[in-house]
């Protein structure tokens, strides 16, 4: 008996040393994003979880370039505030990319990201936009349009829950600039029925026979279209709200971050992003691809709203927020 | 007699209502695709990790507690134990708390702001979000297995036989494993049986304290739920089934185990 | 399974030869202190840390209660089915032949082999569109994973029952439902509830194959465990700390439950 506890103790030592070798890469193609023990550098990229597609396709092509090819990637995709927390708690980052400005600032406070990330980068800290948009079902059955045609009574809406998924702000932002305060009450009291922890999961649900219209990104109609979902893309037609995805590199980021970011704002990393419905930043392919992203007839950046930490004061703050006071009178959960 | 076929039949049919029906549609519609396809799926380089990496957080987690418990399961049965009755709940505790307070508590615990963040940071340590804290999770979820099977067959085994070793002069440790460890394997390994299924199929407590780094930290189970959330749904269920298939293996071996132990 | 109930009186021997000794025992206690105490005492510790008043705030909220209370009433009800089906399933294979009842008895333990997240899904696969995201999604998951409990609890007892009184009773003249009503049943009762009780414990706190399925929906079909994952994302350490003692408090007082009725039932038995 002892004979078999050593070599099973063995078998269990050695199959510790085989952690990490499996590489991450969760496509049939296996072209390697692998995180090789060969790889002389690891960068660890945290990022929220809808461009999850995009850099599976970024990754490789980055690797192929001349500085890229000795680059091991460790990647994590999660809700964005989930991976903002987590990277405050300890999760290993070099690159993060987070759908709200505020995730990245948390990480600031935390120390882990420098207090000017913004201007490391050309686009003053963006990686994408995209704008707040409808999804509704094949054929759009409730002709829905505007944003008035939201509140229309029967009209059921759904939404990802602001407080669990900061991504979801900028769906009520994008109602909050249409009519202010009173829209967002009506809109969350009589019309959203349900409030999904994620953008991602709101989809799911939404594709799943839940509800008549979802507020989303132009990008995740895009991405949903591509994966064969039944559904429409219908942009506002009278306004919407630009939406803005941070990247940053942290404070002990590998020399590779820095690289890898300049491959990301570059042509063809933007490239990746337009194929996916993501609205490019870079002048450049803005220019080319200008056709392909029409826009209402106004779009309200949250510049003009003040920026986030006032919407973040006034409106989601958990226990002053306008915002917040409407969802908790709804009876849905806050923070904090 | 009448009764006793309509009893079958009630049986039967809620068994297969609940039970078969649902796991023989996800294996249908994990093949529809095709063999080719299934195969694709479950040999991505994610998936290899994935696998990899539910198999040796349960390679640390089970042997663990399968050790600490007997040891638990020996002074519980035959010791003297104060506060034996708080022990066994405390023991059985893991059976019935939900997974998520689990993730919770490690997180309080090992977290950067947690009672041990700044020890755990000074000595450069990180507990959450990589290896260990799901080897943590798992151990937490597995605790009573073991002790759960071994105490009954300890209890009704006795002592007697090591009594009897003791008087002809053989050591505690060799009536440990010459007669203690004989007597009581077909329990010790169903509860490690039963640990090792546990163990495999975490979800809750893992999806909290993992980190989702794909390749690293990321396990079959939280595969699966990320293949279903990035519509790869045929994905999922080609994952589910591995997981299954695994379960399969991990019921056969309950079912001669069981076998085994009724015999002896 | 088996529980851990107070054995019959033994002649006490303190560490006897084949015991762990002190070392096997300090160990042992060393290891439930660490890994079991050590996490739940931060918990509790966390729930309070805002101050009692803010634990009661984050327990009592609209939406805190509304998935207590729609916890506790499916977990009632998928018990109370249980208890039914399960007794039924374990009379069948207790006392039942037929070809492949030796598969269906392997089957039973599927439940505890399959990972919970796999169950949602299965689920998902087999009802579809019908039932996600609605009330029977959850009740459904709660059935699957709780099945074995009862069952497992019942057969054993069944299969040991002496028949001696069962014939008895029929000779004289008892139907089958009096002679179970009146006999079996009060000989099967501690095991059902012993079954009952896990499976109680098990429903509060299922969360796997709920959370992809039931659509999480506030008031509607979201339970504590998910509410408490809710509040763990939304930064909301204290509130989720304050739901989770709830959810403990009652696994401990179900659990606390059993151990004292085992106790009372073996010093009835002498």
């Amino acid at each position: 008996m002892t004979r078999t506890c050593a070599s099973s103790l063995l078998a269990i030592l050695l199959g510790l040393l085989v952690v990490g070798c499996g590489g991450s890469e969760d496509t049939k193609t296996g072209s390697g994003v692998g995180s090789d023990e060969q790889a002389k550098s690891q960068l660890w990229l945290v990022a929220y979880s809808t461009p999850e597609v995009v850099y599976d396709e970024i990754i490789p092509a980055f690797r192929n370039t001349a500085g890229g090819g000795d680059v091991g990637f460790k990647t994590s995709f999660g809700a964005s505030g989930e991976q903002s927390r987590a990277v405050e708690g300890g999760l290993t980052a070099d690159v993060v990319s987070f759908s709200i400005e505020p995730d990245v600032e948390k990480l600031v406070e935390a120390g882990l990201v420098a207090e000017d990330w913004k201007r490391a980068t050309p686009t003053k800290g963006l990686v994408s936009k995209s704008i707040v948009c409808f999804i509704v079902r094949k054929g759009n059955p409730k002709r829905i349009e505007t944003w008035d045609d939201l509140i229309k009574p029967g009209v059921e809406v759904v939404t990802p829950n602001p407080f669990t998924s900061g991504a979801a702000k900028w769906n009520l932002l994008g109602a909050f600039a249409h009519g202010g305060l009173p829209y967002v009450e009506r809109l969350i009291k009589d019309n959203i029925s349900v409030q999904p922890k994620s953008g991602r999961e709101a989809l799911q649900t939404f594709t799943g026979g839940e509800g008549d219209v979802l507020l989303s990104y132009e990008y995740e109609a895009t991405t949903a279209l591509k994966k064969g979902e039944d559904i429409e893309l219908v942009r506002p037609a009278d306004s919407t709200v630009e939406i803005e995805i941070s990247i940053a590199q942290t404070k002990d980021a590998a020399p590779a971050a820095q690289q890898f970011i300049d491959y990301v704002l570059s042509p063809e990393g933007q490239a990746k992003f337009v194929g996916w419905g993501y609205r490019p930043v870079n002048p450049a392919t803005v220019e080319l691809t200008r056709s392909r992203f029409p826009d209402p007839p106004k779009v309200t950046t949250i510049t003009d709203l003040g920026g986030w930490s006032k919407v973040n004061d006034d409106l989601f703050d958990p226990e002053e927020g306008a915002i917040a006071k409407i969802e908790a009178d709804a009876g849905v959960s806050t923070a904090r | 007699m009448a009764s006793r076929l309509s009893l079958r039949v009630v049986a039967l049919v809620y068994l297969g209502a609940v039970l078969v029906a649902p796991v023989a549609v996800v294996a249908y519609k994990t093949f529809e695709p095709g063999l080719g396809s299934v195969w694709d799926s479950v040999t991505t380089p994610a998936a290899i990790s994935a696998f990899w990496l539910t198999l040796e957080v349960a390679a640390i987690a089970v042997p663990l507690n399968a050790a600490v418990g007997v040891m638990t399961a020996l002074a519980l049965v035959r010791g003297k134990v104060p506060g034996r009755r708080f022990v066994e709940a405390l023991i059985d505790l893991p059976f019935a708390i939900s997974p998520v307070v689990v993730g919770l508590a490690l997180v309080l615990l090992y977290g950067r702001e947690g009672w041990f963040g700044d020890d755990l940071a000074k000595a450069g340590v990180t507990i959450l979000f990589s290896f260990p804290g799901l080897a943590l999770a798992t151990i937490f979820v597995t605790l009573p297995f073991v002790v759960r099977e071994v105490a009954p067959v300890l209890r009704e085994v006795g002592e007697d036989q090591e009594q009897a070793a003791a008087t002809l002069g053989a050591s505690r440790w060799q009536a440990f494993w010459r007669i203690t460890l004989p007597a009581i394997r077909w329990g010790l390994v169903y509860g490690v049986v039963l640990s090792t299924a546990r163990a495999i199929g975490e979800f809750g407590a893992v999806s909290v304290v993992s980190g989702k780094v794909a390749g690293e930290t990321e396990t079959l189970t939280l595969l699966v739920e990320k293949r279903f959330q990035n519509f790869d749904l045929s994905g999922a269920y080609a994952a589910s089934t591995l997981l299954a298939l695994i379960a399969l293996v991990t019921l056969g071996a309950m079912v001669l185990v069981n076998q085994r132990k009724e015999l002896s | 399974m088996s529980g851990l109930s107070a054995s019959l009186p033994r002649p006490r021997r303190r560490y006897a030869t084949g015991g762990a000794g002190a070392l096997g025992l300090g160990v042992a206690t060393l290891w439930l202190s660490l890994i079991v105490l050590l996490p739940l005492a931060a918990v509790v510790d966390h729930s309070v840390q805002d101050g009692l008043d803010a634990f009661w705030t984050s327990v009592s909220s609209r939406q805190a209660v509304a998935a207590l209370v729609f916890t506790l009433l499916v977990s009632l009800l998928v018990t109370a089915i249980n208890v039914v089906m399960g007794t039924v399933i374990a009379w069948v294979l207790a006392r039942d032949q037929f070809a492949g009842k030796r598969a269906v008895n392997a089957l039973i333990d599927l439940p505890f082999a399959l990972p919970t997240i796999v169950a949602g899904l299965t689920l998902l696969a087999l009802y579809g569109q019908a039932i996600a995201f609605t009330k029977w999604a959850v009740l459904l998951a709660l059935l699957f994973v709780t099945l074995p409990f009862v069952v497992r609890a019942v057969q054993p007892v069944l299969i040991e029952l002496d028949r001696d009184m069962e014939q008895a009773a029929h000779s004289l003249g008892a139907s089958h439902r009096t002679t179970f009503l009146r006999i079996v049943l009060p000989n099967l009762a501690p095991a059902i509830v012993s079954g009952a009780a896990l499976a109680f414990a098990r429903a509060v706190g299922e969360f796997g194959s709920i959370v992809l399925i039931s659509g999480n929906k506030p008031f509607d079909t979201q339970v504590s465990a998910v509410y408490a994952y809710k509040q763990l994302e939304s930064d909301n350490t204290t509130g989720a700390a304050a739901v989770s003692v709830v959810l403990l408090a009652l696994s401990l007082l179900v659990l606390v439950a059993l151990r004292f009725m085992e106790g009372r039932r073996h010093r009835w038995n002498g």
